[in-house]
């Protein structure tokens, strides 16, 4: 097999993978986050300033999904074929919500009517809420496994799906985006609407913890097999150690008045939670339920060799040039937000 | 209704939903490169004016081009999941390019041309134009390979067997540079082109009709005229290319777009007509051996009939595709004969003389998305009952973990969505179009001419 630094391509796509979603829920994070939260500033426009944060960018960000369902199709479609067809429902849902929430950006400073923004502004919201919680409920089923059989056809159905320990990580998901939001926030606002936000950031990172905490012992309850890996390799702990110093810090840095500084220590936050999560699941993808000898694991669901390495080759010239004209996008729109005549 | 007629309605209504826009946005990107360009070039207020408002209405089609086309990419693994596995290997490739080069591209720099016109120079601001235009050249790049690739597989091998079977690519750009991606692409790159430039001729068909915006309408008609002008003709020839790549590589499609049965026959080509398809023979108007004659150069020469195939093997509702087919050629010279007609009129120095040429202008955004519908559905439909023509099945590509009643609520939801998105759209659109241009440009219109239409001067 070939490797590149002692990785064999599987292995490879499979961090190339962990990445994406890594940079995805650190960026479409802080905007859907700004979504979730979008409800409490009352003032028109504290709605606009809070919205024109993330007008320039959100459509971006939320690139890094699509990207991600190509890259799971592309580099282990029975992964992709599996997981999508088990989570019919739950995906519709997802992509009602998705459509809802970008049509709420674009549509809601079209018309003057209170009624027309103020409905746009709850389904902005409320669809921010939902998807976020629906990311979560699939990662929980992720953790866990779902009802596999031999042919990787999923045997169960919707209601299997939305267990106890799934909702936990879909608040959990939530709290993770909120508080990320708020901090991204506090960064771009100003006057009254930062100082609201300030506080709205300190409640959020409790929420979290709260629900991180309880996250964490859902786990060693529900998902022996997690504990025992933390077991099998005890440095693993810095891993949940890092996230909660990540927390304590952005609190810090907020306090300083650094707000770039607790962004990024925000989003190390969110890396370090899905980090957990690969670690986690390495070297399966999908585990089954039925039986550990039908779980998807990196090697039986991979695509070949041949288009592996294609596609590295693919991603090597790419995500340097995404990630060039990203940081331009983000570097132009850099500061307070001014709202003009382009603005939402 | 069983799951594979319930999973094939849901493709084809949320993907043609989805075609609406990008044809548009393709187009337009192309339109706002020109006006943009033509603004840094004259330092002409009037085409800055121009191109802030269409990026306006980009941005709305974009929206909405973005929202339907994520219900696309996971929709393979939700309702065709074996034909995921089956082709995962080379399509899969495809997706994931779309993704990094062009959605990334596009989305990325959309902020800056939407929300960067104080932020950045003008100079940076149309690089932002053009990259957002190369992106959604971009995304139909790939997607049109991936979808040709079904068509006219080739660069792969088949492995595993059973259930298992599954296709891996073996050389990249074979599978790339398949037998009618390239035909295929240029016809729906053209195809956006139309799109893009007759939602602009129509618009300003409509204010020079209204008497609003005159100067400005002129010059935005005369840049979309000459595209469009440039596109018709450009797609009698890459629809050329591609019927003679189907002839080749699909005989059986082609053979159900002209309805033609017998193999042992000369076979003749229909401008209008019907296919009874209990008689098995087509009725209309026809060159006799024309077909035979565009393949062989000879008007009696046989050339492979429905017959010919397995009645498995063929395509079953022939005469849904001899007309789909037919009416987009008869759509593509319709929109060759008006844009050479005007041109005509350009040159004699008439362009705006006539009220009934604006008059069918305005209407006409209509042909073009038609166009591409019935071209998408004809290709399509041509290509039944196979999903990657030859290997695998339409009935076997299911997703074996979802059951009807799922589909039934999932197409019923996005009926509901769609039906919303396009009242909301057209509904947006509009208003945006009543509204008009920014203030400080509308020309005062001399008190006469509100009865005197001025195109007509
Ligand atoms: C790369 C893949 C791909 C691309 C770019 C397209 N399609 Fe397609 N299409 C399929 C992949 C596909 C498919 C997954 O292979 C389907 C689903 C079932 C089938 O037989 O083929 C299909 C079926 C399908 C059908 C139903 C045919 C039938 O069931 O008889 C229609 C009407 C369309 N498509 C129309 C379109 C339109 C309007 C497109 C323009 C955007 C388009 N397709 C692009
Ligand atoms: C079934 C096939 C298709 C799939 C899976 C698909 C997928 C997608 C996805 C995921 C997006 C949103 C990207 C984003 O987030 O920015 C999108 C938008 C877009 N797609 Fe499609 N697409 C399909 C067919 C096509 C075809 C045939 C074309 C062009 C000929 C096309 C051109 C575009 C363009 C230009 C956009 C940008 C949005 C817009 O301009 O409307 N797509 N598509
Ligand atoms: C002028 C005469 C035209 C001819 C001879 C022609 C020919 C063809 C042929 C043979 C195909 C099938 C290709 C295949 O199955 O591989 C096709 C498909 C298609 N046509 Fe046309 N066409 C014409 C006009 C137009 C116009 C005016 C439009 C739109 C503005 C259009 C849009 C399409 C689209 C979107 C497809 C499906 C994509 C594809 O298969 O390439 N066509 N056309």
């Amino acid at each position: 097999m070939h490797n590149i630094l002692g990785l064999d391509y599987p292995t490879l796509w499979f961090l190339v993978i962990g990445a994406v979603f890594t940079g995805y829920a650190i960026l479409d994070g802080f905007d859907l986050g700004a979504g979730a939260l979008h409800l409490f500033f009352k003032k028109e426009e504290s709605r606009r300033v809070a919205l024109n944060a993330i007008g320039p960018v959100w459509d971006g960000n939320e690139v890094w999904l699509v990207i991600g369902g190509g890259a799971l199709f592309a580099g282990f479609p029975e992964v992709y074929a599996t997981m999508f067809s088990a989570f019919y429902i739950p995906f519709m849902l997802f992509l009602t919500v998705l459509i809802f929430r970008a049509i709420a950006i674009e549509f809601r400073s079209k018309e003057k009517m209170l009624w027309w923004r103020k409905t746009w502004d709850i389904i902005y919201s409320v669809s921010s809420i939902l998807i976020a919680v629906l990311l979560g409920v699939v990662l929980g089923n992720v953790m866990q496994g779902i009802p596999i059989d031999k042919d990787f056809e999923y045997q169960g159905g919707f209601f299997n799906l939305l267990n106890p320990y799934a909702i936990i990580t879909g608040i959990t998901t939530l709290a993770l985006f909120m508080m990320h939001g708020a901090t991204y926030l506090i960064m771009k606002t100003e006057n009254r609407l930062h100082t609201k936000l300030r506080l709205l950031a300190k409640n959020t990172s409790r929420f979290f913890v709260i629900s991180y905490v309880t996250l964490t012992m859902a786990t060693l309850i529900y998902l022996p097999q997690a504990a025992e890996k933390f077991r099998l390799h005890p440095y693993l702990f810095l891993l949940p150690l890092f996230t909660i110093l990540t927390i304590i810090n952005t609190r810090r840095l907020l306090e300083k008045g650094v707000y770039f500084k607790a962004f990024i220590s925000s989003a190390l936050t969110s890396a370090l939670l899905l980090i957990t999560v690969t670690v986690n699941l390495f070297p399966n993808i999908v585990l089954s339920t039925i039986n550990p000898a039908y779980n998807i694991t990196i090697y039986n669901g991979a695509s070949s060799e041949k288009s592996l390495g294609i596609m590295l080759t693919i991603a090597a010239i790419g995500v340097p040039l995404v990630a060039a004209y990203t940081t331009f996008v983000f570097w132009t729109f850099r500061g307070k937000v001014k709202l003009d005549e382009t603005s939402y | 209704m069983d799951v594979e007629i319930l999973s094939r309605i849901q493709f084809a209504f949320t993907v043609s939903f989805h075609y609406i826009y990008p044809p548009l946005s393709i187009g337009l990107g192309v339109m706002l490169v020109l006006m943009e360009g033509a603004y840094l070039k004259t330092g002409d207020k009037i085409y800055e004016t121009m191109t802030r408002f269409w990026i306006k209405v980009f941005a709305l089609i974009f929206g909405i081009g973005v929202a339907t086309g994520i219900v696309m990419e996971f929709e393979f693994g939700t309702n065709w999941a074996t034909y995921s596995r089956y082709v995962g290997d080379i399509f899969g490739s495809a997706l994931a390019a779309e993704g990094i080069f062009a959605f990334a591209l596009e989305s990325g720099f959309l902020g800056l041309l939407l929300f960067g016109w104080n932020r950045v120079t003008p100079k940076v601001h149309f690089f932002a134009t053009i990259m957002v235009a190369l992106g959604s050249m971009f995304s139909a790049i790939w997607i049109v390979v991936a979808n040709s690739w079904q068509q006219t597989p080739s660069g792969f091998h088949l492995v595993g067997n059973g259930l298992k079977v599954r296709a891996e690519i073996t050389d990249f750009w074979a599978m790339v540079f398949n037998p009618s991606s390239m035909d295929r692409l240029s016809h729906v790159l053209v195809g956006s082109l139309l799109a893009g430039s007759f939602l602009v001729l129509s618009v300003h068909a409509y204010y020079l009709l209204k008497n609003r915006y005159v100067e400005l309408s002129k010059k935005a008609f005369k840049i979309a005229l000459v595209v469009a002008s440039v596109a018709g003709i450009s797609q009698l020839l890459t629809g050329h290319n591609s019927a003679e790549g189907v002839s080749k590589n699909q005989p059986a499609k082609l053979a159900a777009f002209e309805g033609h049965y017998d193999s042992m026959k000369a076979a003749d080509m229909f401008l209008l007509g019907y296919v009874d398809m209990n008689k098995q023979k087509a009725y209309g108007l026809k060159i006799p051996g024309g077909l035979s004659f565009l393949l062989h150069q000879n008007f009696t020469a046989p050339v492979k009939g429905l017959n010919a195939f397995a009645i498995n093997d063929r395509p079953k509702p022939i005469n849904a595709i001899f007309q789909t087919y037919h009416l987009m050629v008869i759509i593509g010279m319709t929109i060759i004969g008006l844009t050479l007609f005007s041109l005509f009129l350009w040159w004699r120095g008439k362009l705006f003389s006539y009220k009934w040429l604006m008059v069918v202008f305005s209407f006409s955004v209509i042909l073009p998305q038609l166009a591409n519908q019935l071209g998408w559905f004809s290709a399509e439909m041509g290509r039944q009952p196979w999903v990657v023509y030859g290997l695998l099945r339409t009935s076997d590509a299911l997703s074996k973990a979802v059951k009807a009643n799922q589909v039934i609520f999932s197409l019923v939801l996005f009926t509901f969505i769609y039906t919303l998105l396009f009242s909301l759209f057209i509904y947006l659109l509009n208003k945006k179009i009543h509204h008009g241009f920014e203030v400080d440009v509308v020309e005062s219109i001399p008190e006469y001419s509100k009865r005197n239409i001025a195109i007509l001067n």
